[in-house]
């Protein structure tokens, strides 16, 4: 069985879920360092080019080696100096961490670039492809040598409230204490499934839409039951509406982070 | 518990966001360390983070929120319980005391693939003696497919002149091409050792075929000439790169270990990174003598003398892998 995640307790016993990279995108990832690499051996080439005039075989030399350390160093300097990221990982929005969610250890990442060796025989990567399929923790062999996984880093997408709702005034909203319970009884399946319902309202039939809209708003009503004058202007649909606006509508979350060289916990930092 | 969500947020997004950017902090600079107050600071809004997940756990339509926490809570997680011990790499101390230390440690290892090779070169040798048209398919090079004394005619007449502007970047192919074997041979101990001893046969094979092709066609001065100045070194390196692979199969399969695989792989990843290192290094210097020395015979270079080079290297590589750091292992062991 194929986990989407891996669970992780702390020892506070806080858990969390570290979401697994899928074989597509890390081949994509795959792709871009390729391509990296790629680039900076045309790159050398062309710096090795004015030692030619003093010697072809130093420049050919150069040019050997150089590009050889490179595709073997790659991955393993630039996941070190980006904490599990490569350009590709970092584009992918892609990490390499430990097993248990620890920062990764030298021996962990040239471990798993090493065994990059056997993951790419007999070609295009097939035994770590194939490997990663069939492992239950999407690994290739090189992450279960080293202990590691890859997984998707966050990307936040807030639910864009105001296209269905505008700013009108939300009689629910304005029960605070009846909104509070709302967000925290309502199920987290039930709320996307009545966001969904409202982007793709236009998608769905006249008849079976009223259907829908009424089963959702006698569900919601005996979860949480509003005062009869408040509710009773309201339609199912808009009812669904106002309760989808109590749910998803919070204050956006200023996710970008600053990119400051001073230590952002430092005095004046 | 009722939570008023919105205030809830207002509240606590400064928190979140001095957290985050701690951590965009510790992105872009890799070797950055904090000092008391800051890693004081860092945790407790590592906690503060990771109890505002716990609130909002509650909030099922809060998913996105979820997700954001967990985001930063295993992110911070992941630098303050990583307090495993580092110690910091130092070159020379790592390759003159580590990597023979470790070589030793899994000595076994090592006489293994050593046998391996040792009965493909019996192998290939048995081969070439009472099949000698199999040459053509155990020796698939240009060089080694003419007959001894044409091969040995054709150098001693070239000089040496055959790698003439050319000797650093065959140096070059001749290192990477080793390195990719050894490691290739290293890697291949995932297979749980079988592409680990299949090629430490074959390399065998190769070699007892070589060899007793040049000994019965009366080139054997020609022969150890040619090979020792960089076999010595070469050839006990893939055993080396052959000897983490057989760590790793070991390891893979934990015959009478009761640990767990994870457990056994994480337990040797240090040792298969510093015989790795040990045999790149190894390797280097086997391709600049083979370019550079190999390639030179009689009468430019007499071959007693390449004779007496390959086995003073043979006795210090021998001397290195088992004296070096052995004083320290003592040491450390009373």
């Amino acid at each position: 069985m194929r986990a989407e995640g891996v669970l992780v307790r702390t020892p506070e016993g806080i858990e969390f879920d570290l979401p697994l990279a899928g074989p597509f995108s890390r081949m994509l990832a795959f792709a871009v360092d390729f391509a990296a690499i790629a680039a900076a051996g045309a790159l050398l080439a062309r710096l090795a080019g004015p030692l030619q005039i003093i010697s072809a075989d130093a420049a050919q030399t150069a040019i050997t080696v150089l590009y050889f350390a490179i595709s073997l160093l790659y991955g393993i300097l630039t996941e070190w100096f980006w904490r599990g990221q490569t350009i590709g990982k970092r584009l992918l929005g892609l990490r390499v961490v430990e097993a248990s969610g620890l920062r990764l250890r030298p021996s962990q990442i040239i471990v798993r670039n090493l065994l990059r060796f056997v993951d790419l025989l007999p070609a295009l990567y097939l035994v770590g492809g194939v490997c990663c399929v069939l492992s239950s923790r999407l690994q290739r062999l090189g992450d279960i040598a080293s202990g590691t996984i890859v997984i998707r880093t966050l990307q936040l997408k807030e639910p864009d409230v105001d296209q269905f709702l505008g700013r009108k005034f939300n009689s629910l909203a304005e029960q605070r204490h009846l909104a509070a319970r709302l967000r925290q009884k309502v199920p987290t399946k039930v709320a996307h499934l009545a966001l969904e319902a409202i982007l793709r309202r236009d998608e769905i039939r006249p008849g079976a839409r009223l259907v829908l809209f009424r089963e959702f708003a006698d569900y919601l009503k005996a979860l949480v039951p509003y005062p009869a004058d408040v509710i009773e202007q309201l339609t199912d649909e808009q009812y669904v509406r106002n309760v989808v606006d109590v749910l998803f509508r919070h204050i956006s979350l200023d996710t970008t982070a600053l990119k400051t060289k001073p230590h952002p916990l430092s005095a004046g930092g | 518990m009722i939570l008023d969500l919105p205030r809830f947020v207002e509240a606590e997004r400064p928190h979140w966001t001095a957290l985050e950017k701690t951590l965009a902090w510790f992105d872009m600079n890799p070797g950055g360390r904090l000092t008391i107050e800051e890693a004081a600071k860092f945790h407790a809004l590592y906690e503060r983070a990771a109890d505002d997940l716990t609130r909002v756990a509650i909030f099922a339509a809060e998913g996105e929120l979820q997700r954001y926490l967990a985001w930063l809570v295993s992110r911070a997680y992941a630098e303050i319980h990583e307090a495993r011990h580092h110690t910091p790499f130092r070159p020379w101390r790592w390759f003159t005391v580590e990597f023979p230390s470790t070589f030793r440690r899994h000595i076994r290892a090592f006489q293994l693939a050593a046998l391996l090779t040792l009965l493909g070169a019996v192998f290939g040798a048995f081969a070439i003696h009472y099949d000698p048209d199999a040459k053509a398919v155990l020796m698939p090079f240009d060089n080694l497919r003419l007959t001894p004394a044409e091969r040995v005619a054709i150098e001693r007449a070239q000089q040496g002149q055959q790698l003439t502007g050319r000797k650093g970047s065959f140096s070059a192919q001749l290192m990477t091409h080793n390195t990719q074997v050894a490691l290739t041979t290293l890697a291949l101990g995932m297979s749980f050792g079988f592409g680990t001893v299949i090629l430490l046969f074959y390399n065998g094979l190769l070699l007892g075929a070589v060899a007793l092709d040049y000994i019965t066609g009366g080139q054997t001065i020609f022969l150890l000439g040619w090979l020792l100045p960089h076999g010595v070194i070469e050839i006990p390196a893939i055993l080396i790169g052959g000897q983490a692979g057989l760590v790793i199969a070991h390891a893979l399969i934990g015959w009478g270990d009761r640990s767990s695989r994870a457990e056994r792989l994480r337990h040797i990843s240090r040792d298969v990174v510093t015989l790795a290192g040990g045999v790149a290094i190894l390797l280097v210097w086997a391709g600049l003598v083979e370019a550079f020395v190999s390639q030179y015979h009689e009468p430019v270079v007499p071959y007693g003398l390449k004779i007496a080079f390959g086995l003073i290297e043979a006795l210090l590589l021998t001397m290195f892998l088992s004296r070096r750091g052995l004083s320290r292992e003592v040491r450390s062991a009373r």
